[in-house]
């Protein structure tokens, strides 16, 4: 054991160590020690270094955690509880992370390792790319490489909500350290550490829909005329349209207020969601002004496949699928040939299905 | 602990390159130490106001809008949004221009808040738009036989938008280094649209004040002077237009020289930062000497 972590625990000692299954008491030269499975030693501090492997383990575990991790207590917690912390003994973990312990967050897998002087080294990789060879990975080893991953899916769209399951794969960060690790963890999912942290802690503030709604203010102040005391199908609405596993990977908390629970399932994300987001409030202000519009009967003349057509096209946009339908799966009612076809049948020259106007001419 | 910083800036659902300019100054800062961390936070992307100040660990944080005016982000948005308790507009005791910072609390987290006023008001802010016309001309020395547009936004609704931008054309103007100085805007008089009719000189140098490049800055601005018919064709810099050289700079925001100013706005509300303003000066300060030869 080197000469700083020694005299590192020896200092902490002398005001008494508990920690992880290790006691242990510095007075003047001597120490004392006992540890969870039932060793124990004492001696000269100066022979503290000779400890056996066994307490060595606390030792050095001891020292990783109070001087080279982040002593920010949800970083701290976060790191802890990816290498199984509140669970397993010193040395039940350093048997595990000996293979590496892997755990994933959002689309993450991040794998702890121990070094050989008892730091902790982490693999951060798509939780995809699990199992593959790192020389066949895009390799980065600073974190701030991950804020541009985050930027663009795989097809180098922007991606505007960085917790969208559209990260992109391929690219690992095989040797990060604890504070690097948590910094490359909040480029991809910004914040997500700290409300996991206060909602375990039974801190996490939520913010309801209605509330939220509430506080708008500027071009966003419409969508506080959507609540009309109508109830919340509405916000039913918009929790299935944006707030679903397959569209966020945060796990939704907020409801429509603090006694009305939506119907609809928040999701299965490790990390809460704790109030509607940017991105839903600029969408419900769309949705506020389409929603104020008073419905018409219009008719249309469609074949009852062409009918099935038209719900299969907007399946596919809704479901993302539209790229997945082959060129010509012309059993595919959103496969564009069919839509193609719908559009020179049934379109007139001013884009109206059926030839029947939108606005009516009276 | 030392304090930390925290940026605020826009940010976009639609423009991936509209938050790089906070990134860029963000990691120029935070490579001189100056602070304990240093955070971006947006309004339309990660991490939300609403979860910027609980992104820090530190019991003290300056706040910077990374904003060209005073007005409704400054104002009303970022305050309600960081909840600052105790948040009221005379506490900045400003003109329009003149804000500098007001000590609060944050209700979330307790952490002491010290907001500052936006960057593009700043004192300093008038030399990052000289530099900026350095850096787009490539001459250390540019000035004389030149004539320089400041260019807003502009709106009916905020009439500070507008203040921001004569308090530096005044200021530059002051300065007597360009012939003539020109405050333009997009979106009232005088317009942009008009540019060469407000100036002698056949050199201008337009400077749009902006924080980040995009729709406007990158495309309404360049079609609006004749730079090109379509801003997909592109354009040269300088483009000639009716008998003048007009030198296009782009969003100011994106120059190097910007994170200076958010230090000096954190300088402005005690942070000690002096070293880390030197520094960021020496980096960022000057066209690349080579030029000037």
């Amino acid at each position: 054991m080197d000469d700083t972590r020694v005299a590192a625990f020896a200092d902490a000692a002398a005001d008494g160590v508990d920690f992880d299954g290790i006691e242990a008491q510095v007075e003047g030269d001597s120490y004392t020690l006992s540890t969870a499975d039932g060793t124990t030693a004492e001696g000269a501090v100066a022979d503290l270094a000779d400890v056996d492997a066994a307490v060595e383990r606390y030792v050095t575990n001891w020292y990783f955690w109070h001087a080279t991790a982040p002593q920010a207590e949800p970083r701290w917690a976060f790191l802890r509880w990816l290498e199984g912390a509140d669970e397993l003994s010193v040395p039940e973990r350093y048997d595990r992370l000996d293979d590496g312990v892997t755990t994933t967050w959002g689309e993450l897998a991040i794998t702890a390792e121990l070094s050989a002087d008892g730091e902790r080294v982490y693999d951060l990789r798509h939780e995809s790319d699990t199992g593959v060879d790192p020389a066949d990975l895009d390799r980065s080893d600073d974190p701030v490489a991950a804020r541009d991953l985050a930027k663009h899916d795989d097809r180098d769209r922007y991606r505007p909500l960085k917790t969208a399951p559209t990260l992109r794969s391929g690219w690992v960060f095989p040797a990060l350290d604890a504070g690097e690790l948590v910094e490359a963890v909040h480029s991809f999912y910004p914040a997500t550490v700290q409300n996991w942290h206060r909602e375990r802690t039974g801190e996490l503030d939520v913010t309801h829909w209605h509330e939220t709604t509430q506080r708008q203010t500027g071009i966003y102040g419409v969508v506080k005329t959507w609540d009309r005391g109508e109830g919340y199908e509405h916000v039913n609405w918009v929790a299935e349209a944006c707030c679903d596993d397959s569209q966020c990977l945060k796990r939704r908390e907020w409801e429509y207020d603090e006694e009305t629970d939506l119907d609809v399932d928040g999701g299965d994300g490790e990390f809460p969601c704790r109030e509607p987001c940017s991105v839903v409030i600029t969408a419900a202000r769309q949705w506020t002004k389409m929603e104020s519009e008073q419905s018409r009967t219009y008719e249309f003349e469609l074949t009852p496949s062409e009918k099935e057509q038209v719900e299969e096209i907007v399946d596919a946009v809704a479901e993302g699928r539209v790229d997945d339908i082959r060129e010509a799966d012309i059993y595919d009612g959103a496969n564009r040939y069919r839509a193609r076809f719908l559009r020179a049948k049934l379109f007139d020259d001013d884009g109206d299905l059926d030839g029947v106007p939108t606005e009516s001419e009276e | 602990m030392k304090p930390a910083l925290v940026i605020a800036a826009h940010g976009s659902h639609l423009n991936a390159e509209s938050s790089t300019p906070t990134f860029t100054h963000a990691d120029t800062i935070r490579a001189t130490g100056a602070f304990s961390e240093v955070r971006e936070s947006f309004w339309k992307e990660e991490p939300a106001f609403r979860e910027g100040l609980r992104t820090v660990d530190a019991d003290e944080v300056y706040l910077v809008p990374l904003f060209v005016s005073e007005g409704y982000f400054t104002e009303q948005v970022i305050p309600r949004e960081f909840r600052l308790d105790g948040w009221d507009p005379e506490l900045w005791d400003s003109d329009g221009t003149s804000a500098t910072h007001a000590t609060l609390t944050a209700t979330d987290t307790d952490q002491t808040v010290h907001y500052c006023g936006p960057v593009g008001t700043h004192d300093s802010m008038s030399d990052v738009i000289v530099q900026r016309a350095k850096s787009v001309t490539g001459d250390a020395d540019v000035g004389e036989d030149f004539g320089l547009a400041v260019v807003g936004h502009g709106t009916e609704r905020n009439e500070n938008s507008a203040k921001a931008i004569e308090y530096h054309a005044d200021r530059i103007r002051e300065m007597g280094r360009f012939d003539e100085v020109q405050a333009l805007f997009m979106d009232e008089d005088p317009e942009v649209d008009d540019v060469t009719d407000f100036f002698e000189v056949e050199d201008i140098v337009v400077v749009p004040l902006f924080i980040a490049d995009g729709y406007h800055t990158q495309e309404d601005i360049p079609e609006d002077m004749g730079l090109c018919e379509d801003y997909r064709d592109g354009y040269d810099v300088p483009t000639a237009v009716d008998g003048h050289d007009i030198w296009y700079a782009g969003a100011v925001g994106t120059e190097p020289l910007m994170a200076d100013v958010v230090l000096e706005r954190a300088a402005d509300a005690g942070a000690d930062v002096s070293g880390a303003i030197d520094q960021v000066r020496d980096r960022t300060r000057g066209v690349d000497p080579a030029t000037g030869d």
